[in-house]
């Protein structure tokens, strides 16, 4: 019944973290990390790293 | 909806595989795009990969020597945990779908029911092969390997390794031991969907963990109408996630496939999308029923 009442003030604020921290990712750097990652051959991924 | 999910389905994987030309050039994308994660298991060295696997793109930024956590990829995961939670498992997973497809394979069905336990495997997984080892195991030069991806994942092989060695000779002469453990790993996995229904998102995926865990706060939900339930089973008996819609609307396991609310012969179940929107639409009272 309580998590009931405080559900909305969670999902809200799971997305105001969830954004934030895309935006704190992106602004160190992590999203140009994950793209030199993607647009390279994942060694590990196909068996052969 | 749930009537369209194997479209759904088709598009999804579709649209995470929107350059399918690579599949003849034997390369992969290395466009923009692949900074951007896809709410689903797609390898990010398939060929025709039009984004990021998420699972990949955090064990390669915690990884990496540079940062031990990543921001950007877990606040995207929560982004779509809270907006739709295992939805994603439901419609937009690729290899969702493909085991789905194995699933209806003819041949003898095999019940999980009795497997429970089985599904806090993908948590371990979760923890262990994708958090933990890639942080803490880590080379003299500061960088961790993808555990999930390298020892454990089939997508890298079904979606990367198979088509890239067909096309390239560098690659498929260069394929050894772990190949051969993965490509078993595939196998297994292929085998155990034409009996059992998604074994791998049931028991394995550490990305239906995370989507698992954001289900209860999930915006996207079923929601059961007490008042209309007349407790026949038919949604429990339908569900092949093992799930009793009625007693636990956002159970961790409810990939929102939609096959109880077209099972039920009242229309008391139904999709829902807000804040605070809860699983259960509790019958007051017989009077409040009534009156409705």
């Amino acid at each position: 019944m309580l998590f009931k009442a405080v559900k909305p003030v969670v999902q809200v604020a799971l997305l105001i973290v969830g954004i934030t921290m895309v935006c704190f990712g992106v602004m160190r750097g992590e999203a140009d990390a994950v793209l030199a990652k993607a647009i390279r051959l994942c060694l590990e991924c196909i068996g052969i790293g | 909806m749930a009537r369209f999910r194997g479209l759904i389905q088709a598009a999804a994987t579709l649209a995470t595989n929107i350059h399918l030309p690579n599949f003849a050039k034997g390369g992969i994308y290395q466009g923009a795009g692949k900074a951007v994660c896809v709410p689903g298991l797609n390898c990010y060295s398939c060929p025709a990969a039009s984004g990021a696997c998420p699972i990949g793109s955090f064990q390669s930024v915690v990884g990496s020597s540079k940062f031990s956590f990543s921001y950007y990829v877990t606040g995207t995961l929560i982004l779509i945990g809270v907006l739709l939670g295992r939805f994603v498992c439901g419609f937009l997973c690729p290899f969702g779908w493909l085991q789905e497809l194995l699933h209806k394979i003819p041949s003898k069905k095999l019940s999980t029911k009795k497997l429970k336990p089985l599904t806090y495997i993908k948590y371990a997984v979760l923890l262990f092969a994708v958090v933990l080892l890639p942080v803490l195991v880590v080379n003299d030069v500061g960088m961790g390997d993808p555990f999930f991806c390298k020892y454990i994942c089939p997508q890298g092989v079904l979606e990367g390794a198979i088509p890239l060695s067909i096309m390239n000779v560098g690659i498929r002469s260069a394929l050894g031991k772990l190949f051969s453990w993965k490509l078993a790993i595939l196998i297994v996995v292929a085998v155990l969907s034409v009996l059992f229904y998604r074994p791998f998102c049931k028991w394995i995926c550490p990305l239906g963990a995370f989507y698992a865990l954001m289900n209860k706060v999930s915006l996207l939900g079923i929601q059961v109408d007490q008042c209309k339930c007349v407790s026949c089973g038919k949604c429990a008996k339908v569900c092949q996630m093992d799930v009793d819609v009625t007693r636990t609307p956002d159970h961790a396991e409810c990939i929102r496939c939609g096959k109880c609310v077209g099972a039920c012969p009242v229309d008391a179940i139904s999709f829902r999308y807000g804040l605070g929107v809860t699983g259960d639409k509790p019958a007051q009272s017989t009077q409040a029923c009534e009156n409705k």
